[in-house]
């Protein structure tokens, strides 16, 4: 029996008592792991995110202790409540993995396989998806969505082929900044996201829809192709910042940092919102305090580059008096280099 | 002790015969292989101008591919890079400019793609890892150079030469 004022809810056979009103998603954040259904919509810190990409789908084996019937059809986790003694099925489920092939397959269909061009290449969360449920061939013969390229001013690159609309970008502009800047225009298949009569997005903290982006439609133009995410190295730091927390992350390519954003937890959603400043303009490891280097996760591309330490130690010890006795030798090897 | 295999052959050491002793038939006998080795096909190859023909699965020096309608395929994509165990591969991405769609297939491309000859096993990953079919390891074997920097190929060593179809009838009828 659950306690008193809260909701018994089993997920995959994990029991856990949940307050009411928690969805689904939330209740099997909480118990972590594997049995978490992927989000691509979803957004924890932004009110009214949800219920658009069907990736987190979930089958209610159990409606409740008073009602056990099962759910008639899959559900989508973010959007539905948790009730008393309800019982949840994810990754036991045949259907709700057969499901969720068939939706990153529909959030294929449109989306380019361009992912050697795309910077987000490598902390994709559909990337991610296709390769852990998707097929490995695309049926889809057609011609794909295609949209004319729209600047939406020199910060932020906007690539409209690539976006699956889960209108994250939106709810950004919406709750974080001062009037609305930009939105989704026309309907169904035809829904782009755009700006008002193509005006640039200069807002302070509009640089945070880069970091809500789950795929590589909106990305940071001053990262613009510079480098592979996979050959950067993260780094926790932060600033004396007037307008936000100034806690992010320094993506780190030898002693250049390449890009900064703000921090992420496991279900890629980030901890705090980070300013334009901190985001564009202060790219100087000077302008930072150094923590720690970024946890990463052990299946990510990134620790390909793993690293235990900020400067790695020396292969070879170094000895000055050794090369003090031999200048004129290490000269004329110099030379040859 | 006794041999396990049962296949030692013990030699006897028997004083020489007379013939023997005169060394004349012995010392015949070498100069006629000498002599016969002339008359022999030359087994030599005089590489490099001479080559054996090489095995179809022979990994040699590295080749940046184009399409066929001779833009670089490469897009700087990183995968090769990421995926050579000798970390031998390094380049830097740029963006297409306007005009020039005739150069490049996608709108990024390596700027500059360098292998260390010296590094590279050859072991032919990153031809695997290429998800656009734009390196292949079906060049010649590496030369030898002089100085170390030598070894490192760029663009200008690595970058098939366009297909010129026009060059190559004129060069013909020349």
């Amino acid at each position: 029996m659950a306690e008193e004022g809260k909701f018994k809810v089993t997920i995959d056979g994990i029991a856990l008592d949940v307050a009411p009103g928690t969805t689904i998603l939330n209740a099997a954040r909480q118990i972590g792991g594997d049995i978490v259904p992927p989000a691509m919509c979803y957004y924890s810190k932004l009110e009214g995110s949800g219920g658009k990409c069907r990736t987190c789908l979930v089958k209610v084996s159990k409606g409740s202790e008073k009602d056990p019937r099962p759910m008639p059809k899959l559900v989508a986790s973010c959007r539905t409540t948790v009730m008393d003694g309800m019982e949840v099925q994810n990754i036991t489920s045949p259907d709700v993995v057969e499901a969720r092939k068939g939706v990153v397959e529909m959030l294929l269909i449109n989306h380019p396989l361009d992912c050697p061009v795309c910077d987000q290449a490598g902390e994709c969360k559909l990337q991610d998806l296709g390769y852990e449920h998707g097929a490995d061939q695309t049926r889809y013969e057609f011609e794909r969505r295609t949209f004319e390229r729209i600047d939406i001013g020199d910060k932020i690159q906007l690539h409209m082929n690539r976006c699956i609309l889960c209108y994250r970008c939106v709810y950004v502009a919406n709750q974080l900044t001062e009037g609305r800047e930009h939105g989704v225009i026309h309907r169904g298949d035809h829904s782009e996201i755009s700006t008002f009569i193509e005006n640039a997005l200069d807002n302070d903290f509009i640089g945070n829809v880069i970091d809500v982006c789950p795929v590589g439609a909106l990305t940071d133009k001053t990262f613009r192709f510079k480098n592979r995410v996979w050959f950067t190295k993260p780094v926790e730091a932060h600033r004396d910042c007037p307008s936000c927390s100034g806690k992010v992350t320094l993506w780190y390519k030898g002693e250049e940092v390449l890009r900064v954003t703000g921090r992420k937890d496991e279900f890629n959603e980030v901890d705090e919102f980070i300013c334009n400043t901190c985001r564009f303009d202060k790219k100087k490891t000077a302008d930072w305090t150094l923590e720690e280097p970024t946890p990463v996760d052990k299946q990510s591309v990134i620790n390909a580059n793993h690293y235990e330490n900020f400067t790695p130690p020396a292969v070879i010890k170094e000895d000055t008096k050794l090369q003090a006795a031999n200048v004129e030798q290490l000269a004329r090897v110099e030379r040859l280099k | 002790m006794q041999s396990l295999s049962n296949r030692k052959k013990v030699l006897e050491q028997k004083p020489m015969n007379f013939w023997e002793r005169m060394y004349l038939p012995a010392i015949a006998k070498g100069l006629g292989i000498t002599i016969r080795h002339f008359f022999k096909k030359i087994p030599t190859v005089k590489y490099p101008e001479e080559k054996r023909p090489y095995s179809k699965n022979f990994r040699g020096q590295h080749s940046l591919k184009r399409d066929e309608a001779g833009r670089e395929r490469c897009t700087a994509c990183g995968l090769c890079a990421l995926s050579c165990p000798a970390e031998a591969i390094t380049m830097i991405a740029a963006e297409r400019k306007k005009g020039e769609e005739a150069l490049y297939r996608e709108e990024k491309y390596a700027a500059v793609y360098e292998i260390n000859m010296l590094r590279c096993i050859f072991c032919g990953l990153c031809e695997e890892a290429c998800p656009k079919e734009a390196i292949y390891l079906d060049g010649p074997h590496v030369t030898a150079e002089y100085l170390r920097k030598d070894f490192i190929y760029g663009k200008d060593k690595l970058v098939e030469p366009a297909f010129d179809i026009k060059k190559l009838i004129q060069d013909k009828s020349n």
